[in-house]
């Protein structure tokens, strides 16, 4: 008989104690704790607004990925172990990141391969784990967005987020609740800025180029900001656009704009 | 080939400054293939097209599962219809069986179509000095034999040349008056082959898929220079890589639907070309002599390996159309016969990871090559495979290794970690000025030279901030 509740807690059990309580832990990204705590605050903000009990794990730092893409698996691995160790007593982890949700969902497993203990906490924490905006729009009861944004913005499809994870739809119909906002899409949007980690260091030249062509688009779109879902793209695009004489166009991290927290 | 993938860096600075290739990559991006494919695809269904990715990479799989067993299939069955199957080991052998061939069949003049391997092999140079006149009849590859360059794309060599540049060499090989309209030049170009095409000895073609049930080789075209090639001299050899060989026609039916959709956006291309033994005893033309030289020169070792999938490859070119470094670089900035995300795993692969440093690094890995690849490698996974060979090898600068290693020491200890944070913020913060961006940063020159770097938007870190509301919240 305890064998049947193993498996109904292992199978829809667990599952629906996690919805039921939505315990969320916010991971908020390095790059977020350094250069722009006011996204974590907007993350934080949305995630309670939706009925989630959040917490923030005070230890938290890096998912590994720098390690990991560097080629370094034993940093990687190392950081990867530190997270999950954080995280797993959560219904779910929200990241305002594409990349770092997509370096737990879809590379974790990878970095364990081979282990085969670790590798189930991996898989059950990466099926848990979502980018900010496909948790509002998927998994939370009641994603409200009451802010308003007066303008025109064009959205830039972080490649993580979109092609590691299929984040697509998602902020889109959630800034369409947004008042005001008015979004008109840019030419390939779906196209790389350039950004790319440490490649942003190591072949500057080549990432500026791309991100030019990226800023290009931005202008062409006759938007007034660029909404996105990732750090690296941000930071990367707004360098490019000021550097280039544009002192206008706002790069906005979409938990800003569905946050109204501007 | 003459092998530059170790000098990437410099050459892609020399490609970004390049205002010429500059415009002929920017008019490639804007009206080229993956406009093409895209309209392509979403004609097919685009969930249709998924499925068939699927089951091309799942053809090309079980090809690989048992490549041995499928070669000798094709060997007894090609023997059978009475063409010669040839093995090379290396690109040398390669080239030294083609000399051998063309010595047994007194031949003076070799017309080429299409082949990738001929320029692994760096075939032309050793035909010359062998005493054969290679002469090359793809339009692009013509040009680029006049021109003395090497292909810059697998399926579109020249694109990195405009009408203008064409047109003065044309003008100055052919002494010929000048001419712009292209109609006029691929003429200009196709009377001047036509000679070719009639006075060759040998006829040598590369292969797109070897059929093993048939012993066929097959090649895909669309202009029509391939039908000449593989029909009009006397000896006709098909040159490609032993990866090559699927088991069925009917696998090939599949693979072709994904080749072409992939490449220029084509239900199909103008030209497949399937041949099978030399001419017939009832058959009124066909070469006297068909010989196949398989090659393997790398190949066998990624056979059984962590990056056995490349093999999957069947050259569309679709990664690199797709690749946002390809298209601002070019395909000589890669220094080999195969650039892009495709080349950056083949070249490491074949040539040794010391030989092209750059290659596995010169990626964002952005996804954007994986998805339209019509087999499904994973390119930025196989990318990140190699980038984790090279440290394990120690091929990496030894400052790169430290700061990751200086990084994850930090981030493995919370409290260092915020200590350094919170130094780290308002430091770059007042870099940034009163404007918030960074003209000049310290250790990261590389992006501070096209870009600014943001500064920092608050004097805390998020954690700290975080710590402060909870504390006044009355939480823990």
């Amino acid at each position: 008989m305890s064998e049947f509740y193993i498996t109904v807690w292992n199978g829809p059990g667990r599952r629906a104690c996690y919805d039921f309580f939505m315990r969320v832990g916010l991971f908020v990204t390095c790059l977020v704790d350094l250069m722009r705590p006011s996204i974590g605050f907007a993350a934080l903000k949305l995630l309670e607004d939706a009925g989630c009990e959040v917490v923030v794990p005070a230890a938290q730092t890096c998912c590994g990925q720098p390690g990991w893409n560097s080629g370094d698996r034993r940093s990687a691995r190392e950081l990867a172990e530190k997270l999950i160790d954080e995280f797993e007593d959560c219904s779910y982890v929200v990241v305002p990141s594409g990349s770092c949700a997509g370096m737990i969902r879809a590379h974790f497993p990878e970095v364990f391969a081979g282990e085969p203990g670790m590798l189930a906490r991996a898989e059950r924490l990466g099926s848990r784990t979502y980018e900010l905006t496909e948790f509002l729009a998927k998994v939370a009861h009641r994603p409200r967005v009451s802010a308003s944004f007066d303008g025109t913005v064009t959205y830039h499809d972080s490649c993580s987020g979109l092609r590691e994870l299929g984040v697509k739809g998602e902020p889109r119909k959630l800034l369409s609740r947004v008042a005001g906002l008015k979004l008109v899409e840019m030419e390939e949007c779906e196209t790389c800025c350039g950004f790319g980690g440490t490649f942003s260091i190591k072949y500057g030249d080549i990432s500026s180029e791309i991100a030019e062509r990226k800023c290009a688009h931005i202008a062409a779109s006759g938007a007034q900001a660029v909404v996105l879902g990732d750090l690296g793209c941000m930071l990367n695009i707004e360098g490019r656009l000021r550097r280039r004489g544009d002192a206008k166009t706002r790069v906005l991290h979409v938990a800003e704009v569905l946050a109204g927290e501007l | 080939m003459h092998v530059q993938s170790m000098h990437f860096k410099p050459r892609a600075t020399a490609a970004l400054a390049d205002e010429t290739l500059q415009s002929n990559l920017q008019k490639f991006n804007s009206t080229g293939f993956t406009a093409l494919r895209a309209k392509a695809v979403a004609d097919f269904g685009p969930g249709l097209f998924e499925k068939l990715r699927g089951e091309g990479a799942a053809i090309r799989d079980r090809a690989l599962a048992n490549l041995d067993a499928w070669i000798e299939r094709f060997e007894s069955e090609a023997t059978r219809r009475g063409a010669t199957v040839l093995f090379a080991e290396t690109r040398e052998e390669a080239c030294e069986l083609l000399i051998d061939v063309c010595r047994r069949h007194g031949v003076k003049k070799a017309i080429k179509s299409k082949s990738m391997l001929s320029e692994e092999a760096g075939v032309n140079e050793a035909l010359e000095a062998a005493g054969v006149t290679p002469v090359e009849t793809d339009l692009g590859e013509y040009i680029l034999q006049l021109a003395g360059e090497p292909p810059s794309h697998i399926i579109a060599p020249a694109l990195h040349k405009n009408k203008g540049e064409v047109a003065d060499l044309f003008a100055e090989r052919h002494r010929a008056p000048r001419k712009t309209d292209i109609p006029l030049m691929t003429r200009e170009a196709r009377e001047v082959l036509r000679g070719h095409f009639l006075s060759a000895d040998l006829g040598l073609s590369g292969g797109n898929f070897l059929i093993a049930e048939s012993g066929s080789g097959l090649i895909v075209t669309n202009e029509g220079n391939g039908r000449m090639v593989t029909t009009l001299p006397r000896v006709h050899v098909c040159l490609t890589g032993i990866e090559k060989v699927i088991p069925t026609l009917e696998d090939f039916s599949t693979l072709l639907r994904l080749l072409t959709r992939s490449a220029t956006g084509q239900a199909i291309s103008n030209y497949v070309s399937l041949f099978t033994g030399p001419r017939g005893a009832l058959e009124r033309d066909g070469p006297e002599h068909m010989v196949f030289i398989l090659v393997d020169a790398g190949r066998t070792g990624l056979v059984g390996s962590d990056m056995q999938e490349m093999l999957r490859c069947i050259r569309c070119g679709a990664c690199m159309n797709h690749c946002p470094v390809y298209r601002a670089v070019g395909g000589h900035s890669y220094g080999w016969v195969y650039p892009g995300p495709m080349g950056s795993v083949l070249t490491p692969a074949y040539l040794g990871l010391e030989n092209a440093l750059d290659l596995p690094q010169a990626a964002t890995l952005c996804g954007a090559c994986s998805v339209a690849c019509p087999v499904k490698i994973p390119l930025p996974e196989l990318l990140r495979g190699l980038r984790e060979k090279q440290v394990d090898r120690g091929l990496r600068p030894v400052k790169e290794r430290l700061g990751i290693r200086v990084w994850s020491w930090f981030a493995r200890r919370p409290r260092a970690y915020a200590l350094a944070a919170a130094i780290g913020a308002p430091v770059l913060r007042l870099l940034g000025g009163t404007d918030g961006l960074i003209g000049t940063l310290p250790f990261g020159s590389e992006w501070t030279r096209g870009r600014f770097f943001p500064a920092p938007r608050s004097w805390k870190t998020f954690r700290a901030l975080y710590a402060t509301r909870r504390r006044s919240s009355g939480g823990t």
